[in-house]
């Protein structure tokens, strides 16, 4: 029993890279139980650990959450990345919501099947350069700060890096016409926290491999 | 400039009607603005008022709020609906989560191809009885108290109480099995701001129909 929260998933990004990425900006360390077939996510299921049935699943201080975001809620709480008041906080919810409807589009791009990967790819980068990151360019030129919201470190800027990084790993151009966020990304790879993430050997998961997503699949089926 | 909260979406329930009980229940009344046309929609986006050029859009507080989730924890927040302690709010987000997942399924079964429709009522019928109430029947019965978490009425309580109603619409028997939900619901019925939101001539829309299908995908040009 290490204290330590512990983290219920298959070993892609999915649903938990966020809750990764925020652990990690926290510096919180924790310990991560791969689901690898169906067999182990039905087991935890008849154990009984999994309110609706489904996973991400993070134990944390006694308590076995689910849901991505009321995961995501109590860590930024706890951990001081959710901003000052309730305002900041419906701000940095804003945020997050936008980037978790482009998040969504793109974790399921690494399962499409091979003749859809294209057009979803062209969608994905067209909702990202004409509807989101336009977004976020103009929040950082308005006021100048480093961070998005309050000047402070909060769960925006987490995911603003995260689906950054996600983006350029489909196409490395994806900031070239967005020089703050550029900025953004070079200021908050370098915070020691999230720099020691992207190093190799970090929880940080990879692209997940074409040769893996059936048995991934599987698991979720 | 009345101060109120300003609500602009489409005449219907859609996205806005979970803000709707939330601000209802709290006691707080609301203006609304109704989108009937494309045009109206993308002035909006125009003059910059919607962040992602989505609604609902809640002006608040000299905020432009848009994102259900955002707005609903800001009036939660504000109106004390959000538990007393981080625990309580962890608590009160995985049964709202919970909750908008069996919603989600409600709200997009009247833009289902008529084909699809009787399969996707089966789901509607096979989550709620067999993945959703059941856990909410439990937590009930486990502490006995009135309310789902804190023993104090909360953003849970009205959101369950919306799938309840919103699940019974399309699955009349749908709470036969869960004694301890129709109590609830009851209960519910008779806080005096939801019993107020249940009577005719309050802001609570009417069921999705054929009008306000076509006048959402004229609007948000859906195929």
């Amino acid at each position: 029993m290490s204290g330590k929260p512990v983290l219920h998933y298959a070993n892609i990004r999915g649903r938990m890279e966020p809750i990764r990425w925020l652990l990690a900006a926290a510096g919180v360390e924790f310990e991560e139980r791969i689901l690898k077939t169906k067999d182990d996510l039905q087991k935890l299921r008849t154990d009984g650990f999994l309110l609706f049935q489904q996973v991400p699943m993070v134990e944390i201080d006694g308590m076995k959450l689910v849901q991505t975001r009321a995961i995501l809620n109590y860590i930024a709480g706890k951990y001081n990345l959710y901003g000052k008041d309730l305002k900041e906080r419906a701000l940095i919810d804003m945020y997050v919501e936008g980037l978790a409807d482009l998040n969504e589009l793109i974790l399921h791009h690494e399962f499409k099947p091979a003749n859809e990967m294209e057009k979803d790819l062209a969608n994905i980068l067209d909702k990202a350069t004409n509807r989101y990151l336009p977004v976020f360019e103009k929040v950082l030129k308005d006021h100048g700060h480093d961070f998005l919201v309050g000047n402070k470190l909060s769960k925006a800027d987490v995911h603003l890096l995260e689906n950054i990084l996600w983006l350029e790993e489909l196409k490395p151009d994806v900031l070239a016409k967005f020089p703050l966020l550029q900025s953004f990304k070079a200021r908050m790879s370098n915070m020691p926290n999230i720099k020691k993430f992207l190093q190799p050997g970090s929880p940080k998961k990879p692209i997940v491999q074409e040769k893996d997503v059936p048995a991934v699949l599987a698991i979720f089926s | 400039m009345s101060g109120k909260p300003r609500l602009t979406y489409v005449n219907g329930r859609g996205r806005m009607e979970s803000i709707r009980w939330l601000l209802s229940a709290a006691g707080v009344e609301f203006e609304e603005i109704f989108l009937e046309t494309r045009e109206q929609l993308l002035k909006l986006c125009q003059d910059g008022s919607l962040l992602f050029h989505q609604l609902p859009l809640v002006e608040i507080d000299g905020m432009k709020l848009v994102q259900c989730r955002a707005i609903l924890s800001y009036i939660a927040g504000k109106y004390n609906l959000y538990g007393k302690d981080l625990k309580e709010r962890a608590l009160i987000d995985m049964y709202v989560e919970g909750i908008s997942d069996l919603m989600q399924l409600i709200l997009v079964f009247p833009f289902s191809p008529p084909a699809a429709k009787e399969e996707n009522l089966a789901t509607i019928a096979e989550k709620a009885t067999e993945r959703y109430f059941p856990v909410f029947e439990k937590v009930l019965k486990q502490h006995g108290q009135d309310f789902l978490v804190g023993n104090r009425f909360s953003w849970a309580d009205v959101q369950l109480m919306e799938a309840i109603l919103a699940v019974e619409e399309k699955v009349p028997s749908v709470l036969s099995g869960f004694p301890q939900l129709q109590a609830f619901k009851t209960k519910m019925s008779n806080m005096p701001t939801i019993k107020k939101f249940l009577q005719p001539g309050s802001p609570r829309k009417p069921p999705p129909d054929e009008h306000y299908v076509a006048t959402v995908k004229k609007i948000f040009k859906l195929n």
